[in-house]
């Protein structure tokens, strides 16, 4: 009699632990499928220039810095990585200067407009605005920007702007009104407020979102390539070198653009899922 | 009067810049595409479509949006179902699933010519199980088949991470309650989730697919990488027309047509999955 009662609670306990290893199964693979591929580059990254090209290949690295002083010392490489940071960092001070204000109206003024703007904020997203920079290479060679960082840096903010915007528009939206009004009612004008009550909270918030704009402009190619020509920044050099340049030099530069890149994450990794939940609404 | 005029103040900015960089080039993209030295014409589109590779170049980016964005929207909702049943480790997790959001284009590209270069890893594997003796070109210009998978599996590789973080932000939206509610009435997991997350996580899978969708038409850098000029697609034959072929009016023709297949994209998804304001959650 016990026995007819005890089997179907011992075979869903049954059925829940094979599901629960079924779980852990499924994310180590999906981690592995994630992570492999990663390994690999960098694999080949801290290999010689030998073991890069040689058949067959070797799955643990060598730590040889072969390949890597070959692309560091390589004409033209230690210009594009300085051109990348400094594109970067430009992207990174407009998009935050421009898009922080407008964060911070849509989060503490209602006027009419605001619906628009939020408009043509999302706009944005439905673009793939790297094309844009087809008819802004005319535009840059008649006022004298073309080839620049600054050129490139404008294109690349049409790219973080957004996300700016709404990223400090919820940053800004979390912090309540009420530590504002009782600054003002302590004799604060509102950018006293502003600065001394808001600001110190959202900096955590603002310094993510200014990493991920940084982040955005390293990563974009196709923008950088149409518009660089002597300036090149890292991709837009790796890009064009595809054709000729040896597997090392490719693999080795594609580790120096992934590693930066593996860092930023790292370091906005509890605002990642908030700012892209957010910015995608 | 100061507060009325305040929001705008801090808007200006960020619109005037949206103004410059956004909408204004494409004015200018619109222009060149349908003008040549100063008058209307539709040459440029003709151009375009009349050469050899445009048939080719459209039927591969739309075949490889067609079987990269179904695949990711799977692996996507995978990913976030196993994350949000996860108890020990979730963040740890969702840092790893989203790596590859970091991560540029062009480096995805580079990461899987490791695996599938002819010196590459996925070469030493078969080697070394004894499935080939000599080294299979993967890559080369004979081979458009395995240029298309290896294309196809850094895309997924590459940009499932961004539906993921969009379908979990989504997911966490929806209230427990309805969960308990069905596993009271006998519900499985599997009919929990077709009945309770898919459709309640609409909204979420309506971004997540058009953001995708338009970032497939975008591909480049991947396939610069991977295939070179073997595999042509909209983007990179644009870019021939700028660069290689120096016909300024042609790539902006190009690139109205991406814009376009875009926009069109954006608005069918946007009408198949709209969500109507009352089922909002």
């Amino acid at each position: 009699m016990s026995a007819v009662t005890q089997t179907p609670a011992a075979a869903s306990a049954d059925a829940r632990k094979a599901g629960d290893w079924l779980l852990i199964a499924t994310v180590i693979l999906l981690g592995v499928w994630v992570l492999l591929p990663i390994y690999l580059l960098i694999v080949n990254a801290l290999s010689s220039p030998e073991q890069v090209t040689a058949f067959p290949k070797r799955f643990f690295p060598a730590f040889d810095t072969g390949s890597l002083s070959f692309f560091i010392n390589f004409a033209g490489v230690a210009r594009a990585l300085w051109n990348s940071v400094l594109v970067a960092t430009l992207t990174m001070i407009l998009s935050i200067g421009f898009g922080a204000p407008a964060g911070y109206a849509l989060s503490r003024f209602d006027f009419p407009g605001k619906g628009t703007f939020r408009f043509l904020v999302l706009m944005t997203r439905a673009f793939p605005l790297p094309l844009l920079a087809l008819p802004l290479a005319v535009m840059f060679i008649r006022t004298g920007l073309d080839d620049t960082a600054i050129g490139l840096a404008l294109v690349h903010t049409t790219l973080a702007l957004p996300f700016a915007v709404l990223i400090t528009f919820s940053l800004f939206s979390g912090i309540p009104v009420e530590l504002e009004e009782a600054a003002w009612t302590l004799g604060c004008t509102r950018l006293q407020a502003f600065r001394k009550v808001i600001l110190p909270l959202a900096l955590p918030g603002i310094a993510a979102s200014a990493v991920f704009a940084f982040t955005i402009s390293w990563n974009e190619v196709f923008a950088a390539a149409v518009l660089t020509i002597e300036n090149r920044t890292l991709t837009a050099f790796l890009l064009q070198s595809l054709g000729e340049s040896p597997l090392y030099l490719k693999f080795a530069g594609g580790a120096a653009l992934v590693v930066p890149a593996l860092i930023f994450i790292f370091a906005v990794r509890k605002y990642l899922f908030a700012m892209w939940g957010i910015a995608n609404r | 009067m100061h507060g009325k005029a305040l929001p705008y103040l801090l808007l200006m900015p960020a619109t005037l810049f949206l103004c410059v960089f956004f909408l204004y080039p494409f004015v200018l993209v619109a222009f060149e595409a349908l003008t040549r030295d100063g008058a209307f014409t539709l040459d440029n589109f003709r151009a375009m479509a009349g050469s050899w590779k445009f048939p080719v170049t459209v039927r591969n980016t739309l075949l490889l949006a067609a079987i990269v964005v179904p695949i990711q929207l799977v692996m996507a909702l995978l990913m976030a179902s196993v994350v949000s049943r996860l108890e020990t480790g979730r963040s740890a997790a969702l840092y790893i699933f989203a790596i590859p959001l970091g991560i540029s284009d062009l480096a995805a590209g580079l990461i899987w010519l490791a695996i599938f270069d002819q010196s590459g890893f996925l070469n030493t594997l078969l080697a070394h199980l004894g499935v080939v003796d000599r080294p299979i070109m993967f890559l080369g210009y004979q081979s458009k088949l395995t240029i298309f998978i290896a294309v196809a599996l850094a895309e997924i590789w590459r940009a499932t991470a961004i539906m993921m973080v969009i379908l979990v932000a989504g997911m966490g939206l929806i209230p427990k309650e309805y969960y308990e509610a069905a596993e009271v009435f006998g519900a499985g997991p599997w009919k929990r989730f077709v009945r309770i997350t898919l459709p309640l996580l609409r909204p979420s899978l309506q971004t997540a697919i058009i953001l995708r969708v338009i970032l497939a038409f975008e591909v480049f850098a991947v396939v610069a990488a991977l295939g070179g000029t073997n595999l042509p697609v909209l983007m990179g034959e644009t870019y021939n027309w700028q660069f290689t072929l120096q016909d300024r009016n042609v790539a902006a023709a190009s690139a109205l047509l991406i814009l376009a297949i875009s926009i069109g994209f954006t608005l069918f998804f946007l009408r198949v999955l709209r969500v109507p304001k009352e089922a909002r959650i």
